[in-house]
């Protein structure tokens, strides 16, 4: 008996031996599917607001025949764009027809602008079951979600009476917050009657490259002609302890390296000259010497620090700005490169961007078009706090770059914006372009107040000229109509 | 009222399957065997397809579906109820899996193409009146281990028919038609080819065995592979390797074959172009949204757009995705009735998958255990395989998902396949109870050495 026992436990051994292999077996697939599990909820929960906005997603129609799109508002409480309901038919209105045409965008021939941004919160309605059951009954549309944006319906419309009939881009943002304020494309179009036009702007864009669908901010990208010293000061003021004192040059009005040649705007000549002089007065020579003594490598780095070459940080649809600088770049492209000509472009939004860093101690913050988003009877469903993209230059850099953009206003190029209630900071541009020398597009981009900024400005006009003579003073009403509210 | 009820069903539903699925886990992992669970479970069962066909009934308006259903419920419960009666001894808990995965399928699948489901009710009746018989011949008859060479001679015989007579399908060669009905018999080849390669391997341990088993299994995925059915290739070729591995228990041999299967896929990835187009579309379907990667983006809408709660039956568009009914319906589920459904969907499929290979581990008899592996390793992954598709997981291979997805010859070998193991664990059950009373088992032990 107690052998048979023995026995028994033996085989028992033996036989839990044997079934190593099929727990081997089982685990295996047992810990694949947990992968497969945690995988697909994450792709569920990350990808479910992009998923909806897919253009080939049938989901969307089922969701606009069960909900009316949600209504957007400016920061006031202004409506922006609403579904109207006469009886039968819904149509998409936008009250303020050309005023908001790039930055809402539309939703009725595709979707651009903020009614793409908000589009799933727009076409969902997360009004309470009870509502819904009542709605199903009475057979009637539950109303979508709205949008609360940042954006300020007066300041749009300075903006937008400002730059006239120009074809031009501005753009207004709160440097301590990111909120964009105001935001302006031209040529524009009307929301109302984008179906109807569309096959005419179509045609335009190929016949005469005339582009009116393109948001101008985000999309259009140009030489950054003078504005651009900010980046060369920049990297100046970083090989240079943080400072400019000590800098002298010689202006007689050009510069030349090898067979390169440049000359100061319309020829001036700017005799000698410290470093907020040559600011100030925008000395191409002065910049052009500075610019072929840096560290090429460095000032690469300084770009990228800058976002060049990278994404921003910005949810509606933008163009990257490209500009790669090493020690392979020559003298000649590193003497265009330094006062924003040759390879250097960038878009109004990303200038934008970077002058808010330098208002606001060197941190940039993240721009955003959206305050709150709430259900049509009022619950919070996405409240957007600010949110710090991070640190793209030091608090004494910003501060010496304030300085220095101070005097432009005070003494420079940009004295059409001086004001006896406030202090403006900024720095103009006249960039060439398709190298004739009398046509430039005039840059302005700069903040207020110079102490306590609040909002920065940037503005581009194609092809008028100077940004001195003609981009400061739109900068000035726009700066104006802010500080008298 | 009525209104209250289809939009709280989804909820109602989501619960009930919760807790169906927290009760199999427990019968799983802590075996625990008393009637109230299974009883539990058969009501959650109940209540999940009222709830469902309530809703759809609501929604559509049409009555036919009640009479589907009253139809459905008698069958579900008579198999429950007869399968109980006639044999004491199944797995009560894999029967009671079974059960619920037809039974989703039946109610995603009445949504989708109401006709479909009435034929699939028709053979899957048909299939379970079949399968009563299955676990008294796989009790009872010794024969079935000695006739591997009839097994490997009909596995080729109907593989190769159908890579030269069968149907083109989107450039697979998949179904042959005979009489009218339409089949597909790497559906059938699969139940006689786990049978084949256990025959193979279960009682010599010499390396020409292998040799042999090998060239076979070979043989027939490269049949496959000629007609073009990746998806069947992989499973046949995965389930030999994990036979190979419990035969021989040999590591080397399980890395061995995963070499050459890599190399394979590899080789296959270069020389076919349906192949790269499947892994294109794996890699980015966004920019070959309006060709090649057009099913698996509309599937992947689906499972995300319905979210975790799901839009709820009747709601959401699957039947926008291409062959949604048999090779994307966990998608489909996975939109209208949630992801969290279709997570405990998932969850059950890998219990039926540990009940068989938990049947390998109790049998004695190396034959059935050979047997319940293949089984249960052909099953698990090709759940994998459809699931991981359709979720852009794993490149997309085009199977079914088993019991759930619709199609005849699938849902025909599936229950078979249930119920050949619920056969396995009446013989396990009958070898205990040999044992206690002598010592015969050492019958079975020499068969091995």
């Amino acid at each position: 008996m107690k052998m048979r026992k023995n026995n028994k436990r033996n085989k028992k051994r033996l036989h839990s031996n044997r079934n190593k292999e099929i727990i081997v077996l089982s685990s295996v697939f047992s810990c694949v599917f947990c992968i497969m599990i945690v995988y697909l909820c994450l792709y569920v929960k990350n990808n479910e607001m992009e998923l909806m906005n897919n253009s080939y997603n049938a989901r969307q129609a089922i969701l606009a025949s069960e909900n009316t799109r949600g209504t957007i508002f400016d920061r006031n409480g202004e409506k922006l764009a609403y579904t109207a309901n006469n009886g039968e038919t819904e149509t998409r209105v936008y009250p303020y027809e050309n005023l908001f045409s790039h930055v809402i965008g539309y939703s009725t021939k595709d979707k651009t602008g903020i009614e793409q941004l908000t589009n799933y919160y727009l076409i969902n309605s997360n009004i309470p079951l009870s509502e819904k059951v009542e709605n199903d009954i009475a057979q009637v549309k539950n109303p979508g979600n709205n949008v609360y944006t940042t954006l300020d319906t007066k300041l749009q419309q300075v903006v937008y009476d400002s730059l006239g009939i120009y074809k031009s881009a501005c753009v207004v943002t709160n440097v301590k917050t990111g909120e964009v304020l105001a935001m302006v494309s031209k040529p524009d179009f009307n929301p109302n009657t984008i179906v109807q036009d569309w096959d005419k702007y179509v045609e335009e864009e190929q016949t005469k490259k005339s582009s009116v669908l393109l948001n101008r901010v985000t999309q259009g990208i140009y030489p950054p002609g003078s504005t651009f010293k900010i980046v060369t000061t920049l990297e100046y003021l970083k090989e240079n302890n943080e400072s400019v004192e000590g800098y002298s040059f010689d202006c007689n009005g050009r510069f030349s390296l090898g067979d390169t040649k440049i000359q100061c705007y319309h020829g001036s000549v700017h005799g000698n000259e410290d470093f907020y002089k040559a600011f100030a007065k925008s000395c191409n020579s002065a910049f052009a010497s500075i610019g072929v003594g840096l560290d090429r490598n460095a000032y690469g780095d300084t770009l990228d620090k800058l976002l060049f070459n990278k994404e921003l940080p910005l949810d509606i649809n933008y163009t990257k700005s490209v500009l790669k600088v090493d020690d392979t770049v020559t003298d000649d492209e590193m003497i265009q490169i330094s006062i924003g000509q040759g390879k250097a472009q960038i878009t109004p939004m990303h200038m934008n961007m970077i002058t808010c860093a330098i208002a606001n101690g060197g941190v940039l913050m993240k721009p955003r078009f959206i305050n709150s988003i709430l259900s049509a009877n009022g619950t919070v469903i996405e409240k957007n706090s600010d949110e710090e993209y991070g640190q793209l230059m030091t608090k004494a850099e910003s501060d010496a770059l304030t300085e220095l953009m101070v005097g432009v206003v005070n003494e420079g190029t940009a004295q059409k914006l001086k004001s006896d209630n406030y202090q403006a900071a900024g720095k103009t541009g006249s960039a060439e372009y398709n190298g004739v020398k009398e046509d430039s597009h005039a840059w302005f981009t700069g903040f207020a107040p110079a102490d306590e900024p609040e909002i920065a400005v940037t503005i581009i006009i194609e092809g008028i000229g100077s940004g001195g003579d003609y981009a400061a003073p739109i900068a000035k009403r726009i700066f104006d109509a802010y500080f008298t509210q | 009222m009525l209104a209250y009820l289809t939009a709280l069903s989804k909820y109602f539903i989501l619960i009930l399957m919760v807790f169906y699925t927290i009760e199999a886990l427990t019968v799983v992992f802590f075996n625990r065997k008393s009637n109230a669970v299974f009883i539990r479970q058969e009501i959650y069962l109940f209540f999940i397809q009222f709830f469902a066909y309530a809703t759809i009934c609501l929604k559509s308006g049409k009555i036919d579906y009640l009479f589907f259903y009253a139809i459905l419920q008698l069958v579900i419960f008579s198999v429950i109820v007869l399968y109980q009666t006639i044999y004491p001894g199944i797995d009560k808990g894999l029967l009671n899996n079974l059960t619920l995965l037809l039974s989703l399928g039946f109610i995603i699948l009445t949504r989708l193409d109401f006709s479909k489901a009435v034929k699939q009710l028709i053979i899957a009746s048909v299939s379970l009146t079949l399968s009563f018989f299955v676990p008294t011949l796989i009790r009872h008859l010794s024969l079935l281990r000695r006739l591997k060479w009839l097994y490997v001679s009909l596995g080729l015989a109907c593989l190769s028919v159908v890579l030269i007579l069968g149907q083109v399908t989107n450039g697979s060669k998949i179904f042959y038609t005979v009489a009218g009905i339409t089949i597909q018999p790497s559906e059938f080849v699969k139940v006689i080819f786990v049978f084949a390669v256990a025959a193979l391997l279960y009682h010599k341990k010499r390396f020409s065995t292998y040799v042999v088993s090998a060239v076979i299994a070979a043989l027939h995925v490269l049949i496959l592979v000629a007609s073009r059915d990746l998806g069947s290739a992989l499973i046949f070729f995965v389930t030999y390797m994990a036979m190979l591995f419990v035969a021989s228990k040999n590591y080397l041999y399980l890395a061995m074959g995963m070499l050459a299967g890599s190399g394979a896929a590899y080789a296959a990835g270069k020389l076919f172009t349906h192949v790269q187009v499947r892994v294109q579309a794996f890699l980015d379907p966004f920019s070959v949204i309006d060709k090649e990667g057009f099913q698996i983006t509309q599937s992947l809408f689906a499972v995300a757009c319905g979210g975790f709660w799901g839009t709820g039956l009747m709601k959401g568009v699957p039947e926008d995705i291409p062959y949604v009914e048999s090779d994307f319906i966990f998608s489909a589920i996975a939109e209208e009735m949630g992801v969290i459904v279709a997570v405990c969907m998932l969850l059950v499929c890998v219990f039926c998958f540990l009940t068989f290979m938990k049947t390998a581990m109790v049998i004695r008899d190396s034959y059935y255990r050979l047997v319940a592996v293949g089984f249960g390793v052909m099953y698990i992954f090709q759940v994998f395989l459809t699931v991981g598709g359709g979720i852009k997981f794993i490149p997309l291979t085009g199977v079914t998902l088993p019991l759930v997805s619709y199609g005849g010859s699938s849902v025909l070998v599936s229950i078979v396949i249930f119920a050949i193991v619920q056969g396995i664990i009446l013989r396990a059950k009958d070898e205990a109870d040999n044992e206690a009373e002598d010592e015969e088992e050492d019958l079975y032990e020499d068969e091995e050495e």
